[in-house]
């Protein structure tokens, strides 16, 4: 039941959606399509659906070309956005619908329904219309509606995308439970790298219609294979060519041959993280995170004079890895020298 | 704008005021004059062999031109609003055209088409069949002039639901004709009934094209329109009026029963 797209492209009018990507998902995996709008990373997915036709690139669901059937008979289960709700219909009939169609017995088709309630947690709710459950109830019908027919894939784009943020972490914790207890091959679509690496097994970050980089949440973060990634799955400063994560950067009031000048120009606590917002001489602004117990420690204040010392840092040499070889799969393939920790620039 | 509550009651006088002027009273005083002398006149010409012939005869019209309206609506009102395609705005504003031209001009078309000098006429006597002064041209022409309702009235519900539960049909397996049937047609349900409501008040109702094409024969080619302009005409005044309080009462119906069905299923 694993997929694979190999080369797929896709355009609409002027823009290029999709650019010979390719990826590679395997059976019973949880992968997120991550990317910022306007990536592909939808179009992917509905390309999968059938949703979305490509111009030339073909799809296989457990080796299978299904280039040439509909949608219909794909047998994928679809999350939309914003649930894509029959509202006309009960909870009960919506979860019902493939089951139906499938012209199953009415008494499995009840016993099954209930099934599925109890399992994404809205029993007791299958006599109420989509229009008086909330927004996180409306989903998870969604996924029960899709997971009825038992498809031999999951597609989900940007399931929790309305949601706020509250339900949003709930509903991504029980995907995840969920996924681990069904084993069905999983694709998720979203922008949020945080929720990516939460939930999903494997990220493919995507960018402009291209996959920059696929691989498991800690290879992505430590081995980024360009700019893109790395500030696109974590935070990240700029310092001439190199790249520093916030908490790479030390704070300290002596200066030395490795350290920069900066400026502290804010201070902001957020619970246990503390940011703190620095100038330097060149005018470049960059963020240290820091502990509570290290500000303490250093007693700074907004307006004095720090210095800043990258613990670790990345640089790529202005090459964007991916252009290169296709866009497919450089798992870990990165060619930024880490380690180098820059002197003053 | 309304934040004074003397220009907020200025404005509801005047909306009232206007309804009440050019709507209610007219037809106030139609029910009026109906049985200023009782009920028994105006239900003696309606119950007539000539009104009730013409009752039949509206009835029939609207049975054939209101179902056929109604598919074809619903057709080109998917067709417009999900398969684009060049030469969509052609056919959106022929839609409309009924709505622009004069029924009698409608009418008079039909008459040239159909007519003894007609283009379909050879072929059409010659399989013996007579669309003039018959019921099949004043069928075609109260379809002509009420094309247009069920598509406008369906293309903008059409647009708003858009189309995500389509998809999500198709997902689960639904082919086309499912999806239609399942998804599409009971979510834009009340459009379409709008739309029906509109087109039978407009058949019922229909005079113009009509009376160019069928002739106005009592007892033969006359719906109720038209018996009422030949009672008027004949100065049989009870007539016209029963006749038509009987069709405001048709209309009227139309509107409760959607309303009726409308409420049943909110509850």
């Amino acid at each position: 039941m694993g997929i694979s797209v190999e080369g797929a492209n896709k355009r609409f009018g002027d823009f290029q959606a999709l650019e010979d990507v390719s990826i590679e998902v395997p059976t019973g995996s949880l992968t997120a399509l991550l990317g910022p709008s306007g990536s592909g990373k939808s179009t992917l997915l509905r390309a999968i659906a059938g949703l979305e036709s490509l111009d030339s690139g073909g799809v296989l669901i457990d080796g299978e070309d299904v280039g040439g059937k509909p949608t219909q008979k794909r047998e994928v289960g679809f999350v939309f956005q914003h649930y894509a709700a029959f509202k006309h219909m009960t909870v009960y009939e919506n979860v019902g619908f493939g089951l139906k169609i499938r012209k199953w017995d009415k008494r499995k088709i009840s016993a099954r329904v209930h099934e599925l309630l109890d399992l994404v947690q809205l029993p007791g709710l299958a006599d109420r219309y989509p229009s008086q459950l909330s927004g996180g109830q409306r989903q998870r019908m969604a996924l029960a509606r899709a997971l009825a027919v038992q498809p031999q894939v999951l597609l989900l784009d940007e399931p929790f995308g309305a949601l706020d943020a509250k339900v949003r972490k709930d509903l991504r914790t029980w995907l995840r439970n969920l996924h681990d207890e069904m084993h069905v091959t999983t694709i998720f679509v979203t922008h949020d790298q945080e929720e990516a690496m939460d939930v999903a097994g494997q990220l493919v970050v995507m960018n402009e219609g291209r996959v920059e980089q696929s691989g498991s949440a800690d290879e992505l973060y430590e081995n980024p294979a360009n700019e893109f990634v790395m500030s696109f799955v974590g935070e990240v400063n700029r310092l001439g060519d190199h790249f520093v994560r916030p908490h790479d950067m030390e704070v300290v009031l002596d200066p030395d041959e490795r350290t920069q000048e900066g400026l502290v120009q804010r201070i902001v606590t957020l619970g246990f993280e503390v940011r703190v917002e620095l100038v330097l001489s060149d005018g470049t602004e960059v963020w240290a995170q820091l502990t509570r117990a290290e500000l303490q420690r250093l007693e700074l204040r907004e307006g004095q004079i720090a210095y800043l010392r990258p613990v670790q840092a990345k640089s790529f040499n202005g090459s964007s890895p991916s252009l290169s070889d296709g866009a497919s799969t450089p798992l870990g393939s990165q060619d930024g020298g880490d380690a180098g920790i820059p002197a003053a620039v | 704008m309304t934040a004074n509550p003397a220009s907020r009651w200025a404005l509801r006088v005047l909306g009232l005021g206007y309804v009440l002027a050019l709507l209610l009273v007219p037809l106030g005083f139609i029910f009026y004059k109906t049985f200023e002398h009782g009920v028994a006149p105006p239900l003696d010409a309606i119950t007539s062999p000539d009104g009730l012939h013409a009752l039949k005869l509206t009835l029939i019209t609207v049975a054939i031109a209101v179902p056929l309206n109604t598919m074809f609506g619903i057709a080109c009102a998917i067709l417009l609003v999900r398969h684009k395609f060049r030469g969509n705005f052609l056919i959106d504003a022929a839609i409309n055209l009924p709505f622009a031209i004069s029924p009698v001009v409608i009418g008079l078309s039909l008459f040239l088409l159909y007519g003894t000098t007609g283009w379909f006429e050879p072929a059409l006597a010659e399989a013996g069949i007579k669309i003039l002064f018959s019921v099949p041209g004043m069928v075609l022409a109260c379809m002509f002039v009420s094309l247009p309702f069920v598509v406008r009235e369906t293309v903008p519900v059409l647009q708003e639901i858009g189309t995500e539960q389509e998809q999500a049909a198709s997902t689960l397996g639904a082919n086309a004709w499912q999806t239609f049937w399942r998804v599409t047609l009971p979510a834009i349900r009340w459009g379409v009934a709008y739309g029906v409501v509109l087109t039978t008040a407009r058949v019922l109702g229909e005079f113009g094209a009509v009376s160019v094409v069928s002739g106005s024969i009592s007892g033969q080619t006359q719906t109720l329109p038209l018996f009422v302009e030949k009672q008027y005409e004949n100065f049989n005044l009870p007539g016209a009026f029963g006749a038509s309080v009987l069709l405001a009462l048709l209309a009227l119906m139309t509107l409760l029963a959607m309303n009726f069905l409308k409420r049943k299923e909110d509850a």
